[in-house]
Order: C-alpha cells, then structure tokens, then sequence
C-alpha cells in the first residue's frame, strides 16, 4: 500500500496569520511562496472573515483555488521560541509559478525541523566534536576554537594550501549572498585558498567556461522568452521534472498559445518528451536521440546546414561578434580556438550526412532540427528560437566545445539578446554568488579530489558538499577520504584526558603522517560527515533571511519565518565566527600580522553579511526594499532605484553589446568546436569493456532536497533505494524484474539500484537515479575530466548483476510507465 | 504533545491528523462554569454510505461516484485482480477521489494500465498500489476510500485515507 499520512483535517490560516515572503529554496526556478505563521492555540474558521482568503471554507474549493493546502503544507515549528502553526504554499500572485506548486516545493513545511510533528529530527542542533569515540555536543566556541587552532598549524600568510575547502557557491538551500560573501570572504579575502572546489565538481571553476569566454552570460533571457519563441529547443535538459514550473507555466503556454515548435535533445525519452507531445501536438516535437556523447557533433551540423543555407544573422554577426579570424588560441587554458564566425565555421564544418554517422540520428531530422531553428518564415521574417541546456551537455562529452558549438548556433543566428531568444542554462540550484575575486585559483584550477586521494591537504573544511553521495570516482574517493581521517579519529581516541593543547599536538601528529583533519558545516548528519571530526549546525533559507536569484536573474529575499534547530547558525555568521576564532588564536600565537587580515567580521546578523558584501557594489539593493519588491523581486542586473521600485534587467545583450568575457569592444566571439570524439581519459576504453550505459540524472520527486527527503515518509515509500531503468529485454538476459535489486559495476567502482522496466529505454542504455543515499551513482563514474577540470558523469558504462530479490519495501511499487494516458 | 520518535509511523500519522482536536480540548478547560466537556472528537466522522452492489460493477469499468457527499467526486472499480486493499470477496473493488491533489484537476481512467490520469500538468496515479502517484506533482498519493461489502453484495464507503483536494475537512459543514 502506497504511504498515506491519514490527515482529515487541517488547522485553517486565520485572517490575521503572519505572511512572509518565500522563494522555494530547492531548484533555480525559484517558485514564490508565501509563508504563514500564528499561535498554535489559535486557529482560523470556514467563515470568510475568519480566514486568510477571505472565502468560505465550509464549502468546496474548487481547480486551481487559492483556498486550500495540502497537509505537506503545514507544519508546527518555533518562531522567536514559540511554538507556531506553519502554512507554506505557492503564491499565485508570483509572475515565476502563478500559484503552482512542485513535488518538491510544496513539501517545504513538511520538510521543516518540527519538535511537536517530529519532522527532520534529523537536522543538526548543536556543534559536535570526536570525543571518546563519538561526537560530543557541545558549544560553539569549543568547536571552533578547536579547529582554528589546528587549522593555523597548517597556514602561513603567504602559504595556505595544506588548507582544502569544500564550499557551496550557489543561491537558495542554505546558498545565496550572504552565505558565499561569508565563506568568499574567510578563504578568498582574509586568506588566499587555492585548493578548493565547489558543491558539484571536483575543481573550483565555471561549468560553463566557453559560453563566458565567448561574452555570453549563460543566464541571458527571461522565461517570457518562452511565450514569445518560434521554437524551444531543449539539450540536455528534463525540464518537467528538474525545472517543472518554468516547464508548466512557461513553455507550456509557449506551445499551446504561442504555436511554438520544440526540440528536444536527449538519448532517453523523457516526460518532457512525452508532456511537450500533448502540450504542442507530436507533429510540433522533434525529439532527437544522439549515441551518448556525440551531442557536439549535432550541433555542428545544424550549424553547418543552416550557413549553407544562408540562414545565419549576417547583420548581427558583422555588428555583434569579433571579425578576427582567431582572437584566442587553443591552450591550455582554452580546449578550443576563439575567433570569428568564418573562421569557426571552417573549423567545425560537418555535413548532417557525416553527422547522422557518428550520432546515430537520421540526417534528414538533422536538417529538419536546423530548419526548426532558424529557416525564416515564409514572410522572411527570422525566426525566434531559444535554446534551453543543462547537465546532460554540462557533464557531458566535452563540455566546452559542445557549449560553445549551443553559444555558436545563437550567435550565428541573432538569437542572444532578443525577445524570444536566448542560448541559457536552465540551471540546477539558483544562484547567490558575491565574494572577492578567484583570481589566485588558477586556470585549469586544481583537480581537488585527485590531489586529496593522492595525500593531499592536511585540514579539509566542507560546506554542505556532500562527496560521498554526488561527486565522481566516488569509490575511490571514499576509501581514502576514510583511511586519511580515520588516522586522525584514532588519535584523538588515543588522546585520553589530553589538554586541549595536547589534543591538537595528537591530531597534528597524525596529520603529518598522512592523515586529514575534517571540518564538515551542514544543517544534517551527511555522508562525508561521517568521517568528520567537527561537525557545525547550520540553518537554511526560511531560518534566515536570504537573498538569491533564479534562472531569469531574479533576485528575491526569502524572509525568515522560523528559528533554526537548537544552536544551529547561518554559514555567513559561521564564518565570521571562525575568522574571530581564527584571529584569536593566531594572535596568542603571537602571528599578529596574520591575524589583521582576519578582521572585519562583526557581523551581527545575515543582514550585516548582506551589507558588507552585496550591497557595497549594489547600493540600490536592500533588505526593505527586496522586502516589498516580493517573490516577484527584481530581475539583475539591478539598474536604479526609481518611484519606489528597483529596476532592472529583464534580459541581457539587447543592445547587442557582449561583456561576460570583459572584453572592452563588446564582441562576441565564436567557438572552433571541432568534434574530436569522447574527450576524456578512460571514457571510450569504459565503453568498450562494459555492457551498459549508465545515463543518469535526476528525478521529479527529488533532487535538490533529497538531503532532506531521506527523512521523509512520502519520498521515501517511493525511491527507498535509486531506481535503474533498463530495456525489458536486457532485464530478461540478465534475469532480473520490477524492484529487484542489481549491483552496477566497473573497474572504477559498484554500487546498487532498483531495477524498474522501461520499454522506451533504449537496448544497452540505462538510466539511474543520481545522488541517492542508499546507492551512490557516483561510484561507477571514472575520474576523466575535460581540459578545464569539469567532471563527465553522463559517459559512464558498467556491467549489472542481481544482487536481490525484490524487497517488501521495493515489492509494493507502483512500476508502470511514467507517460500520463489522457 | 511532544512526539515519541520511537512510536510507530501510523501513531505518528494520527498525531499529525488530530492536532485540531487536541488544540480545541485546550480550550475548553478554561475556568469552567459547570463540569467541562469535551468540545469535539479528534477525527472528522465520516458517514458510510451505499455506493453500488457488486453486481452493478463490470471489471475494469469504473463508476462514477461522490465520496464523503456530492462535492467529492470519485470512481468505484472493480480490477478482476486481488490488489492489498481491495474489498469484496476477490478483493479487487477500491475507491478513489478523482481529484487530482496537486491542483484538483479531474483525473481520467487509463484502462491500459489501470491508471489515473491529470490532463493538467500530466501526474499520474496507481489504482493498484493504492493510489501510489507513479509520476507526478502532486505532494500526496490519491486519496482512497476505505469500503465495506456487505453480505447483499452492497458496498459502502466508510472513510478516506488523505487529505481530498479543496477541502480543509474531509467531511464539510452540513
């Protein structure tokens, strides 16, 4: 039987219940929220004066009602140290979602710490460190003041790389500007750390370093685009499932009122693919499956149809990008030429004949992809079209030419900086990212996970990064990352009624001979945290005030409308702390010329962190008026302060000026994508040794919040462990059914999923769940990476054997197909 | 009320249903004039009510039908196999709101594969795993209506297992 909560009834938002603005924290669409609070011994009534809709409630609400919350909605939580009725729910007043809410941000109350519901129990209160086998809880200040004393044993001021840090760099979750000003600040301003990387990828770097280089912000237009567009075409993307409200209220609308075509490149058949069938009608999709990889060489070939067929922008092409045939070299730093549009025409010619060859797709739905995108009207009239990328290319085959081949097709063709255009990321978490510059990080910038498996780095501090569960060559990772702290565990165990300064003599012995002191802040007991031996509590959006913007530039301020759990602080103040802590403890060591450059930390609260670092760039943003800008907020670049109101930017590039790479002539500049097969090291060699294709990626239920859902009954009736989709006839060879457990397996690593048949899954193309607790996708991932350190988590094969028969868990699935019958 | 995390999840579930009961027995034990009683029960009484006989079910036809009154419409259906929580002597009969909980479009039948379907934003759900969503939005698998069959063949509705989209009570003011 399927979860059921057994609700009857809830308690109902009464006319007077606080509001508060909030953004949904999970992915980059960003969905407006209001948050409601009140006294839990209050309650409103089903009369329209007793509630806050303002209707009767005694009668039935009906389709798309603002008047009514589904009990994943509500909460009871603290607020100022009282316990308070909690009510989440999409506001339809916002321009981003109009009222719909996700799988996943419409669980926003229910995945709150709740002490009375007993929710999220497994969210961390207080600061803990090893001590007698175990963490201790204790305060902040012993906590920190242990790690800054053994961290200052392992940095000078003019040598900080024995000091690796994992930080987030990201907006919404417990991202966003105030956060990464905290962090950037403590390791970019008052020190210089070079061995760092971020969230998701094992170096410190961009994922999108072609589209930059070529003057193309990767977020460039406005969902309204989508309404206004000829054509979508989706690369690499599932936006039904990972952007669902921009899908539903934005391209949705685009086919069904604005007559737009779709596009959509993905080796597996998607429920996007299958929801943009009904929302535009099969005759307006045109869904290409490349063999995993070769999306480059598509592209190329779409590019190559449409110059021959004189379809290219030549006025914005001569007016907009670089005349130069090479302005930049092929390097080191660059993996591929940047030039004119000429020249990297030349360079990537390919016929959609010779494309069809290596992609597997036929050559006539190469050329009718091209027509799509940029054959004019009948009239003349050019063609609008906007291209909508994400993992699928990002951690794919050869990153920064397939990016720059997406960045070339929208230049060519004057689609970057119109209405209805744009070549965008749909992007994973929003973004919230303001610190001092990364400059003395290098380019490539160090492969932090290969230096870390080889002994490097003595103190490790992480920021909600979760490696054990979402980086590549997992298994690998894994065993050294435990072997390395585990030395330093047993001498602390070792250390019995040691003084504080013994203590830290114990751990830094260890540490020299080979082993690593862990530093982990998140708001849960994590994976990786399990070889920590600092744990720090930190609290999300919504337990503090927090300001990101999403994949349109929308910047919004998520109000806090609840206390975190127990001691738990914001990362911003967390910094602070341990730069004081820091700063202490280099002073009584008598280092006071270090120690000033740990200054300027006294920040009382986020708003503080927001105004010591945002603002100073941005004058006109401020809390108050973020505050009554909304969830509609105000699209970046912020531009004015005028008649009340920030202003700002409702899509890039319209002047047809091009600055992301800093160039001062404004030019864009075109990729030399050439296609040169899979890129990186032990890729083709995997392929050639092992069965199946181990596509992965995530799913509907969850993904940017499954950290919060491995404690969540609902989410977890459903995926208790990642679920492989596999061709019904490769599962009869392998002698496996429904809910079966397999084990994946390579040279590189194993790990295990939920066998669920797919008859639309390709022969020898898997799909599995990415980034689940109870089976790490990332184990069976190599360590190749391209030129610029990005990691290729999609060009993965592996064998499969059976490792289990159906739990009673897995047994009572529902495993039918996930295509709505209507 | 503080929740033992050791109790079982069912125990945990009918915590979070009735804490409008236990807020409202709060309130009456204020300085009571007279010897204080109880306000309200915990739950929502649902009524049971005579949906259909078996006899008038065709397997794999559903039937139309509102569940706890007019406003909450539903469909009884018959599947020709035994599922967990089927009624009836092959125990293949359930229940189901057809609202869809996300936004409370109304779902349509797929006889293929025995699913409901949201023409709205394309959820959909398992009218043999208990209303399991398979794909969807929504934040609630479908509510399900608990039935009896008595020994004439009658089936009754008798209760509802989630929260039905649109209504802050299962069971409104009369």
């Amino acid at each position: 039987m399927a979860y059921k909560r057994f609700t009857d009834r809830l308690p109902i938002i009464p006319a007077d219940a606080e509001e508060h603005n909030a953004v949904c924290h999970y992915c980059i669409v960003g969905c407006g929220y209001k948050a409601y609070t009140w006294p839990l011994n209050r309650q409103g009534g089903t009369a329209p004066e007793q509630n806050k809709f303002g209707v009767d409630l005694s009668e039935q609400q009906y389709q798309d009602t603002d008047a009514w919350y589904a009990p994943s909605m509500y909460n009871v939580v603290k607020k100022d140290g009282q316990d308070v009725h909690l009510v989440i729910k999409p506001d339809v007043d916002c321009v981003v979602n109009a009222g719909l809410g996700s799988i996943r941000g419409a669980r926003m109350a229910e995945n709150r710490r709740s002490d009375v519901m007993g929710t999220q129990q497994q969210r961390l209160t207080d600061p803990l460190v090893w001590r007698y086998g175990t963490w201790q809880p204790t305060t902040w200040d012993d906590a920190l003041d242990l790690v800054a004393r053994v961290t200052a044993r392992f940095v000078e001021a003019d040598d900080e790389d024995q000091l690796y840090v994992s930080m987030f760099d990201h907006g919404g979750s417990a991202g966003g500007y105030e956060n990464t000003w905290g962090t950037g600040k403590l390791y970019f301003g008052s020190m210089k750390i070079r061995n760092c990387r971020i969230h998701n990828r094992p170096a410190y770097n961009s994922e999108v370093h072609s589209s930059r280089d070529m003057g193309v912000d990767e977020l460039n237009y406005a969902y309204e685009d989508y309404t206004l567009t000829d054509t979508v075409m989706i690369v690499g993307a599932n936006p039904l499932e990972t952007q669902t409200n921009l899908f539903l209220n934005h391209m949705v609308p685009g086919m069904q009122g604005g007559g737009a075509r779709v596009v959509i490149v993905d080796p597996r058949r998607t429920v996007t693919v299958r929801a943009c069938e009904e929302a535009a009608g099969a005759e307006n999709v045109l869904h290409l499956q490349p063999n995993s990889g070769t999306d480059l060489a598509l592209f190329n070939a779409i590019l190559t149809h449409i110059a021959d067929q004189g379809w290219v922008d030549t006025d914005f092409i001569a007016a907009s990008t670089i005349r130069n045939a090479q302005e930049i070299a092929q390097s080191e730093t660059h993996p591929a030429a940047l030039g004119s549009f000429e020249a990297a025409l030349e360079a990537i010619r390919l016929s959609p004949a010779e494309a069809a060859e290596i992609t597997g797709i036929a050559e006539a739905d190469i050329i009718k992809a091209a027509e799509w995108y940029a054959k004019p009207h009948d009239d003349g009239a050019r063609r609008k079209a906007v291209i909508a990328y994400e993992k699928g290319i990002i951690w794919g085959n050869d990153n920064y030419r397939t990016i720059g081949a997406l960045v070339n097709l929208g230049l060519a063709c004057g689609n970057i900086g119109r209405e209805g255009g744009g070549v965008c990321r749909l992007g994973g978490h929003q973004e919230g990212y303001y610190r001092p510059g990364d400059g003395h990080v290098g380019r490539p910038a160090p492969y932090f996970d290969q230096l870390l498996i080889n002994g490097g780095g003595a103190v490790h501090h992480i920021w909600a990064c979760d490696h054990y569960k979402t980086t590549l060559n997992a298994s690998r990772f894994k065993r050294e990352y435990n072997r390395r702290t585990n030395m330093v565990k047993e001498a602390m165990d070792n250390a019995i009624g040691a003084t504080r300064e013994e203590l830290v003599d114990a751990i830094e012995g260890a540490i020299r001979a080979g082993g690593l002191f862990s530093v982990n802040v998140d708001i849960i007991h994590s994976q990786i945290g399990q070889a920590a031996h600092v744990i720090l509590p930190a609290v999300e959006s919504g337990e503090m005030n927090l300001t990101s913007m999403n994949g349109e530039r929308r910047l919004r301020l998520t109000e806090k409308y609840m206390d975190g759990p127990g001691q738990a602080l914001p990362d911003c103040l967390i910094a602070a702390r341990l730069a004081q802590a820091m700063q202490r403890v280099l002073t009584e060591g008598g280092r006071a010329d270090y120690a000033a450059q740990f200054d300027g930390y006294d920040w009382q609260s986020e708003e503080d962190a927001f105004m010591d670092g945002f603002n100073t760039s941005h004058p006109d943003v401020t809390y108050d008026r973020l505050r009554a800008a909304g969830t509609n907020g105000v699209q970046e670049p912020v531009v004015g302060y005028e008649n009340g109101v920030l202003v700002g930017t409702p899509r890039l590039y319209t002047d047809g000026v091009f600055t992301r790479h800093g160039r001062e002539d404004g030019k864009a500049l075109f990729c030399h994508a050439a296609w040169r097969g899979l890129q990186a090291a032990g890729k083709a060699q995997q392929r050639a040794n092992h069965r199946f294709l181990i596509n992965n990626g995530r799913s509907n239920l969850n993904w940017q919040n499954w950290f919060l859902d491995q404690d969540n009954d609902f989410a977890m009736d459903r995926w208790s462990v990642p679920f492989i989709q596999i061709n019904p006839e490769d599962a009869a060879e392998l002698g496996v059914g429904n809910g079966d457990l397999v084990e994946v397996y390579n040279t590189d690593g194993a790990t295990q999923a939920m066998v669920y048949l797919e008859p639309t899954a390709r022969r020898n193309e898997t799909f599995m769940l990415f980034g689940a607790p109870s089976g790490t996708q990332g184990n069976v991932i190599n360590g190749g990476v391209n030129e610029l350190m990005l990691p290729n988590y999609k060009q993965t094969w592996a064998d499969i054997r059976k490792i289990a028969d159906a739990s009673p868990a897995t047994r009572r699935q529902s495993f039918k197909s996930w295509e709505v019958e209507l | 009320m503080k929740c033992n995390r050791l109790v079982d999840a069912g125990r945990r579930q009918f915590l979070r249903g009735g804490i409008v009961g236990a807020a409202g027995a709060a309130a009456a034990t204020v300085l009571p004039a007279e010897q204080a009683k109880a306000q309200a029960l915990a739950r929502v009484e649902y009524p049971a009510n005579r949906l259909a006989n078996i006899a008038d079910l065709v397997v794999g036809e559903p039937m139309d039908i509102a569940y706890p009154d007019s406003e909450s419409p539903g469909i009884l259906l018959k599947l020709g196999d035994a599922v967990d929580g089927g009624a009836g002597p092959d125990g293949d009969i359930v229940a189901y709101s057809v609202l869809c909980p996300h936004k409370g479009w109304l779902l349509s039948y797929s006889a293929g594969d025995k699913t409901l379907n949201c023409p709205g934003h394309y959820s959909r759900f398992d009218c043999e795993a208990g209303g399991q969503q398979t794909w969807g939005h929504a934040t609630q698998n479908l509510p399900q209506f608990e039935l009896r069959v008595d020994d004439n063949g009658d089936i009754f509705a008798t209760g509802v297992d989630e929260l039905i989209y649109g209504r802050l009570s299962n069971v409104l003011e009369s």
